[in-house]
Formats: C-alpha cells, sequence, structure tokens
C-alpha cells in the first residue's frame, strides 16, 4: 500500500494499493479515520481478490489540493542556485567525514 | 504532467539530485519475474504482519539504518524525519495516517482479518540493493515469521 506509483511498478509487486497521495499519508488524510479505514480494508482485499502478479489497484480518494504534485522536488529557476550549493556543501561534507576516517 | 496525473518520483528525483550537481542517477531496484502466492487460508483466518519504513526512534539524517521490531501498543510512536516524504505537504502527526496499526485492529474487529501480528516491523529505506536483499529482507522475513503472520501488508513512507 503506497503513494510512489512508479517507483513501485518499476520495482515490482505482486499487489499495489496505490494511493495517490502525498508521500507520508498512503493509508489517507491525517485524523480522517473513515477515510483512512476504507483505504486499508480496500488494500488487504487485495490478498484474495489479486489472481495474478502485478496487480495494482488505484484508490479513488483525492487529496483535494493538487498544488503539491508540482511542488514536491521541484526544480526551477528559484531554486536552482540553492540546490547546487546544497549539492557542493554535501560533497564538501562528504569528502571530509571520508579523510576523517582515513 | 496534467495535474491529475501521478507524481512521476524516479524522474523528479533524477533531476534533483542533478541540480545538486550529482551527476550520477540512483538506479532503482527493478525486476521482471515478481512471484505471485495465493493465501493458504482465508484473510478471515490469516495472521497479518504490518511492515513499515518508518523507525522506533528519531534517526539523524546520515545514521545507519537498521532492521527493527516494536511491540504493537496504543502509544507506540514511530518517527520518519529522515525520510523524504513531503513535508511541505502534511505531517506524520497521526501514526494511522502512514502505519495504520488502529484500521488493521478494526478489520480484525470486523472479521475481516484473523489476527493482527503482535509487532511491527521496520525495515530500512536502503539505498544499496544488495543490503536489502542479502540482509534486510531476510531479517525482516525471519522476524515475520516467527510472530507466525500468514500474509504481509508493506506501507512504505
Amino acid at each position: 500500500m503506497g503513494s510512489a506509483l512508479d517507483i513501485v511498478q518499476h520495482c515490482g509487486a505482486a499487489r499495489f494499493f496505490f494511493v495517490d497521495f502525498p508521500l507520508g499519508n498512503p493509508c489517507g488524510k491525517p485524523w480522517d479515520r473513515t477515510m483512512q479505514d476504507h483505504l486499508v480494508s480496500a488494500a488487504v482485499e487485495l490478498f484474495e481478490a489479486a489472481d495474478q502478479s502485478p496487480t495494482t489497484v488505484y484508490a479513488r480518494e483525492d487529496w483535494g489540493d493538487v498544488g503539491w504534485k508540482q511542488r514536491y522536488m521541484a526544480v526551477d529557476d528559484s531554486n536552482r542556485a540553492e540546490l547546487a550549493i546544497k549539492g557542493a556543501a554535501l560533497r564538501r561534507n562528504r569528502h571530509d567525514r571520508q579523510k576523517r576516517i582515513l | 504532467m496534467k495535474v491529475k496525473d501521478p507524481v512521476q518520483y524516479m524522474r523528479r528525483t533524477k533531476a534533483y539530485y542533478e541540480a545538486q550537481g550529482f551527476d550520477t542517477p540512483y538506479q532503482y531496484a527493478h525486476f521482471t519475474d515478481v512471484p505471485f502466492a495465493k493465501p493458504t487460508k482465508s484473510l478471515a483466518s490469516s495472521t497479518l504482519g504490518l511492515v513499515t519504513t518508518a523507525s522506533t526512534y528519531p534517526r539523524a539524517p546520515q545514521e545507519p539504518r537498521q532492521v527493527d521490531t516494536a511491540p504493537i501498543k496504543t502509544d507506540l510512536k514511530l518517527y520518519a524525519g529522515d525520510l523524504s516524504w513531503d513535508k511541505s505537504a502534511t505531517h506524520l502527526d497521526d501514526r494511522n495516517s502512514f502505519c495504520p496499526i488502529d484500521s488493521l485492529q478494526a478489520c480484525v474487529s470486523e472479521g475481516k482479518i484473523g489476527h493482527l501480528a503482535p509487532h511491527v516491523q521496520c525495515i530500512p529505506t536502503e539505498y544499496s540493493h544488495r543490503a536489502t536483499l542479502e540482509h534486510d529482507a531476510p531479517e525482516v522475513h525471519q522476524r515475520l515469521l516467527a510472530d507466525g503472520v500468514d500474509v504481509a501488508l508493506l506501507v512504505p513512507l
């Protein structure tokens, strides 16, 4: 049961219940117990309902706001320079850690 | 990308790390042969094991990750601050939204599932395919078997 359709299908899963929500809430919106119970109940049905691999079922629930789909790890002119600086810092830190180990 | 289309995470993360100057894209796990096994008993007679990529303690970003097991209890706290879920769109304050213990217990109460295993298994999000295939997955498998699990629900964050 999850929310990264491409990653799971690329890997291959015998049974996959896909919930098109932001990563982190594959079982339903926080504090919406009715939705969560419904989604989880539908997901476990796949154990018996699926008869071949791979089987993917798409949950119908909607997160509501769709802006998150464009925002997640988006790269554009507003953050390109910042990401380049961040990457350089990560590589420096990694190099420094390796030097300390040696 | 149409607004309604699922996010292409592999393409998105590749571009994100390329923007940081990491030119070698991550090779996601890929299997052409995915075995299928029919359950040997009905779900209503089965013990279900739950597997999560969250952890039982707050891990630091570069901290090595290991398989862990936690007894299922009402106040069980799980952590995933070090994982790449969508921190700008949502939160993990509600455990059931990512580790559905309460919803599974409801399934048991309704007779849909026979039993919920007494432990939740925490499997690391591991970049090394070898570490997952040769150590983490077999270790989780053994712990599920020790709990008498018939079917396992994997819920990655």
